[in-house]
């Protein structure tokens, strides 16, 4: 899935002392871009609504080779997502585009009554979610969405990790009649898809690597995090579980009640609040079917200033933090 | 779920319509509408629940538009090719429910499950449940924008099929449906129509003391849309400014003067009734007056 590369790149956010190697890393936007026009050429109800967002949601290309069928509202997200709604009606499938924070904070209304619970055939796709938007501030970060929209019933929402997830996943969604909720990545990420495998399978969270003694569950940027935090502790001994969850909601219960059962802790990681997030969502399983120490990461407060790296790292959203997390809960920390 | 013997008197009376001289046309709508609004005040007296004034202000609208202008078919009520009527005032879903009854969409007798429990009938009106209703409505200013984006893509779909959205005038205080408006406009959506229905009360007072509408039709106008001012209760006037040839590229819109109650003395233009509940006593006087 290189083809889609944002440009080769040292990844700056590895584990500091560790990030041995040069990963190329991909802004997600791009596979959902290229997936969502090669499925628009096959199939002419596609059609792509966004918010004055056309750079940002990456639907220049669309746009060029999709005149008509690219709805630029503008600013004006109750309308778009209201409009998504009629367009389902008419019979068309629309691609919903805006940054994240914008689409399902100001018009999270009409993502419920409109969509969801019209059981409406529209695809909202968030933009740029987490703290993507970096030093631009809290008023752009997305780090609620996910526990907003959790909260709506018949209501999938999906996080890909890297940029053949996206495209798995832009592809089921545009095979599947009714609403959905796609969180498309800008932060960079590397490939975490086993190659060979389906990349995305809605509703199934993916194991990326066994382990014995405590699961890594992540999502979205956190998924590579969690892969390298399993490496950091392996050097020390302990036998971490990686698993990916890219169907937040509804969530791979077995998955989880696996991960309780057959290890003794479970730290989760999200670029979202875990109040209601992924956190929450493994939390709720976890508590019901078998309690075990469990640590959630993610923001818990208003970011301050910073670029996405220095505010991930400020929240401890890093192969180090998610390790140094898991030793804790293992009762394995120095201090 | 449709009924086949109401699809046969709706279809009957559309044909009978289309042939009929003008006051053969009012009085027959006319009918319609006494019909409507007798069972629309049973059917919230049983229920206990109920926008009663709303109800009946807005019924002559729907009598117009389902009896004389959409081409629907309520035996396919997801038929591609039809006209959409998106009611934004969901609370007024008594209207709806007993106006798509009278077109055959369900039978008559589900009314009497209005509000009851599991009943398909909720007191907002639920796509997922109801035939012929287009989107869940219920929260104010979602209307438009949806109606906005069906005429967009029947647009595109080559469909010559309408939208028509009805909205109250109080809803018309949230921003969205200003949004929608400039979109309408700045499309040329010609195929979509908004009939506003224009009783100068919401919840809890006059519009015009609560967050002032006025002057609405130039408002319209200046968002860019064409407006026609009618009797809101008479039909063809309505039936006129619906169905009016159209100038240009522009979105229509229709403010129905309307009163809020109309038909029944005690509750007409009194704020008290946007969702008071008639007694049985109540009841019997306004079946009474609805003659």
């Amino acid at each position: 899935m290189a083809s889609q590369g944002a440009g080769r790149r040292a990844d700056p956010h590895g584990a500091r002392g560790t990030a041995l190697t040069v990963e190329e890393t991909y802004d997600c936007r791009d596979a959902f871009a290229a997936e969502l026009a090669r499925l628009a050429r096959a199939d002419d109800r596609i059609v792509a609504v966004c918010n004055d967002s056309v750079g940002s949601s990456k639907l220049a290309a669309f746009a060029r080779e999709f005149p008509d069928r690219l709805i630029n509202v503008g600013i004006a997200e109750q309308d778009m997502v209201g409009i998504g709604a009629g367009l389902a009606n008419a019979g068309l499938v629309p691609f919903v585009c805006g940054a994240a924070t914008f689409l399902t904070a100001r018009a999270l209304e009409q993502i419920k009554a409109d969509v969801a619970y019209s059981l409406a055939n529209v695809k909202l796709c968030g933009m740029s979610p987490g703290l993507a938007y970096g030093a631009l501030g809290a008023t752009h970060h997305s780090t609620e969405d996910l526990s907003w929209l959790r909260a709506i019933a018949d209501l999938p929402v999906v996080v890909p990790a890297d940029p053949a997830q996206t495209s798995a996943a832009v592809r089921w969604a545009a095979g599947t009649t009714g609403p959905a909720f796609l969180r498309i990545g800008r932060f960079p990420v590397p490939d975490v898809s086993p190659p060979g495998g389906p990349a995305f399978t809605y509703g199934r969270a993916a194991r990326l690597r066994d382990g014995a003694d405590a699961t890594l569950v992540a999502t979205g940027t956190m998924v590579s995090r969690a892969l390298r935090a399993a490496d950091l502790l392996a050097v020390q001994g302990v036998d971490a579980r990686v698993v990916n969850v890219s169907t937040i909601s509804p969530l791979d219960r077995d998955e989880i009640v696996a991960a309780a059962r057959q290890t003794r802790a479970v730290v989760t990681a999200e670029e979202a609040v875990p109040t209601g997030g992924l956190g929450a969502a493994v939390a709720e399983v976890v508590l019901e079917a078998r309690p075990v120490p469990m640590r959630l990461l993610g923001p818990r407060t208003f970011a301050p200033t910073g670029e996405t790296a220095f505010l991930l790292e400020h929240f401890g959203l890093t192969a180090a933090g998610i390790a140094r997390s898991a030793l804790e809960v293992l009762g394995l920390d120095d201090g | 779920m449709p009924d086949h013997d109401a699809i046969g008197a709706w279809r009957r009376l559309r044909d009978r319509l289309a042939h009929a001289d003008r006051a053969a046309r009012a009085a027959a709508l006319a009918a319609l509408a006494v019909g409507i609004r007798r069972t629309a005040i049973s059917t919230i007296h049983a229920a206990g629940l109920g926008h009663t004034g709303g109800d009946l202000s807005v019924t002559d609208i729907l009598t117009t538009l389902y009896g004389a202008v959409l081409r629907i078919d309520p035996a396919r009520p997801g038929w591609p090719e039809r006209d959409r009527l998106i009611l934004s005032k969901g609370h007024c879903s008594v209207a709806l429910y007993t106006t798509l009854t009278t077109c055959g969409f369900f039978p008559a007798d589900r009314l009497a499950t209005f509000a009851a429990p599991m009943s398909p009938l909720n007191g907002h009106p639920s796509r997922r449940a109801v035939p012929g209703v287009e989107t869940s409505s219920g929260p104010l200013g979602h209307g438009l924008p949806v109606g906005v984006g069906v005429a967009v893509g029947l647009r595109l779909r080559g469909s010559p099929a309408r939208t028509v959205v009805v909205l109250g005038d109080g809803e018309l205080q949230e921003g969205s449906n200003w949004e929608a408006a400039m979109t309408a406009a700045h499309r040329g959506l010609s195929s979509l129509t908004a009939v506003i229905d224009r009783n100068g009360l919401q919840q809890g007072a006059r519009t015009g003391d609560t967050n002032d509408l006025e002057p609405l039709a130039d408002k319209w106008r200046a968002f860019g849309w064409e407006v026609a001012e009618v009797d809101g209760h008479d039909h063809l006037a309505l039936l006129d400014a619906v169905t009016a040839p159209h100038a240009g590229s522009r979105p229509r819109c229709v403010i129905a003067r309307t009163v809020k109650g109309r038909g029944v003395s005690f509750m007409e233009d009194r704020v008290e009734w946007h969702h008071k509940v008639p007694d049985a006593e109540q009841t019997r006087m306004a079946l009474e007056e609805l003659r």
